[in-house]
């Protein structure tokens, strides 16, 4: 599908999604609370099937935090990249996209591990890699003073 | 007194008698631990446990610069590992508009499937091995060495080739490549159905995998099993196809697709494989253009401010760097979609109702690499 009608298609799916320039794929940013409610319509949408998540990750800038979602349809081959920002830095809560594409319940997993960001209605959220008192590595604040060196 | 430790300590909450499979187990190919709960023989439950071997990759990745980055991606999946470079490099490119040199995108591609080559042919000999036919170690083995050879003599490295850097290669191949190259295919041509008749025929070994732990179609989109395992299932989820690079648009190869899903079948992609990859070291060996062996590059490379996306097929299935550049030599942030985190945890759903001794035979199938998981 050509990205300008995907673009439209989406932004029928939500009024107040906002599409900025992505150069790759189409790009939409999504408020946190309407975020579980639209990525269940883009998997059953009948002309968009986004059935397959490609990444789910998490960026830190700073002051908040953005999730970010590539999805792509098996069928038609076209992908798009979800974003949603997370303003709290002390609670950051996102829903779980589990239910809807089962891999983004390990993502998710990995995530909390490494930002400390939680997923409400996560079916299993225990950190994946690290200990349970060691802090959130992938955040920009933290350091270790025995295992890192800063330039 | 003592009937209540036992039941506390050995067997779980629900009566289960749980056994951890690794960290240090040979069939694990690597530090992880599945945690098995059995009735009798029969699996119950496995809950596989990571990050045993986690070195925090993506956050040196954010002090490194991005010549520098080349030498960590290597380590993740060590059997990909001039997949893992070219992902980064052609992510870099594309974020500076590079046009890299045809000769460069003809030695990358042609490295890919020797590669892939190498990897499909350890892989074979460890499952063979885990299943406890050691012979295939030493068949496999001593047709890999034809490859880390090929490798040795051009580059002087062996399993991480470290060849590529951002705009094109580190140094040009040596004289004698295209000759060993097609030397390999010649021998390998001959020795490739001798895998067949040493271990895809052995009966045990198809009592051991036809019909066992069946992965649909439906549960290979949703946990993202990408790769030969998802192929096996009908997932048509080939990188090479979907979203070209390299000279791949330009050879004639199709996608090895099954329906079955089983551990067999598994099996007989890879094998398939690499007669496929065989056809495109054929195609591409003869024609690689003269030139330079790289594009001219600054020597601090800085990327635009921006997101950046690359999608690479490794041996093992989809690969995937996202970079984020604040304009600085060094990105943002990085995150690397490994494909074997994703073929991971779908164990824990495939081998629910069979045997333990089965569970070593799926894990094989699925080919794992544990440095990749954990990253």
């Amino acid at each position: 599908m050509d990205s300008i009608i995907l673009t439209h298609q989406l932004g029928g799916l939500l009024p107040e999604a906002v599409f900025p320039e992505n150069k790759q794929y189409s790009e939409v940013i999504v408020p946190a609370d309407r975020l579980h409610a639209f990525c269940e319509s883009l998997k059953t949408t009948p002309n968009l099937l986004f059935d397959y998540l490609i990444s789910l990750t998490a960026v830190d800038w700073k002051d908040h935090f953005i999730m970010v979602y590539h999805i792509t349809s098996t069928k038609y081959r076209h992908t798009v990249v979800v974003k949603t920002p997370i303003n709290s830095r002390e609670h950051p809560v996102v829903d779980t996209l589990s239910d809807i594409w089962k891999t983004a319940e390990f993502h998710e997993r990995e995530v909390y591990d490494l930002f400390g960001i939680s997923f409400r209605n996560h079916p299993d959220l225990r950190r994946l890699f690290l200990d349970d008192d060691y802090g959130y590595p992938l955040r920009k604040d933290f350091t270790d003073e025995s295992r890192m060196i800063v330039k | 007194m003592q009937e209540e430790i036992v039941k506390n300590i050995i067997l779980g909450e629900d009566d289960d008698y749980i056994i951890n499979v690794g960290p240090q187990h040979p069939s694990t190919h690597g530090v992880l631990r599945f945690e098995v709960s059995l009735q009798g023989e029969t699996i119950k439950k496995v809950v596989p446990h990571c990050g045993y071997i986690h070195r925090g990759i993506e956050k040196m990745c954010e002090r490194d610069t991005y010549p520098q980055i080349i030498h960590l991606t290597d380590r993740m999946d060590y059997l990909s590992a001039h997949m893992n470079n070219e992902a980064v490099c052609l992510c870099v490119e594309k974020a500076l508009e590079v046009e890299v040199p045809e000769r460069v995108t003809y030695i990358r591609t042609i490295l890919d499937e020797l590669n892939r080559i190498a990897s499909h042919q350890l892989w074979w000999s460890a499952m063979g091995m885990d299943m406890g036919a050691l012979t295939t170690f030493f068949y496999g083995l001593r047709d890999r060495e034809k490859i880390l050879d090929i490798f040795e003599e051009s580059f002087g490295t062996r399993l991480i080739q470290s060849v590529n850097a951002p705009g094109g290669l580190m140094q040009d191949i040596h004289t004698g490549f295209q000759k060993r190259i097609k030397e390999f295919i010649r021998y390998f041509r001959k020795k490739l159905p001798e895998y067949d008749q040493l271990l895809t025929g052995n009966v045990i070994f198809r009592e051991r995998t036809e019909g066992i732990a069946k992965l649909s179609l439906e549960d290979a989109i949703q946990y993202g099993v990408t790769g030969p395992s998802g192929r096996a299932s009908g997932f048509s989820c080939d990188i090479r196809k979907i979203e070209p690079y390299g000279t791949y648009p330009k050879v004639d190869f199709k996608e090895i697709l099954h329906t079955e899903g089983d551990t067999i079948t598994r099996y007989k992609v890879r094998i398939e494989e690499m007669y496929e990859s065989m056809n495109i070291l054929e195609q591409l060996v003869d024609n690689i253009p003269a030139g330079d062996y790289s594009a001219k590059m600054k020597a601090v490379l800085r990327l635009p401010v921006g997101e950046f996306y690359q999608r690479v097929e490794t041996a093992r299935g989809e690969l995937g760097v996202y970079i984020v550049s604040d304009g600085n030599k060094s990105p943002y942030r990085i995150k690397f979609r490994a494909p074997n985190f994703s073929n991971l945890f779908i164990i824990s759903k495939l081998a629910v109702g069979y045997k333990i001794a089965d569970l070593i035979a799926i894990s094989g199938s699925l080919d794992l690499v544990i440095p990749d998981i954990d990253r």
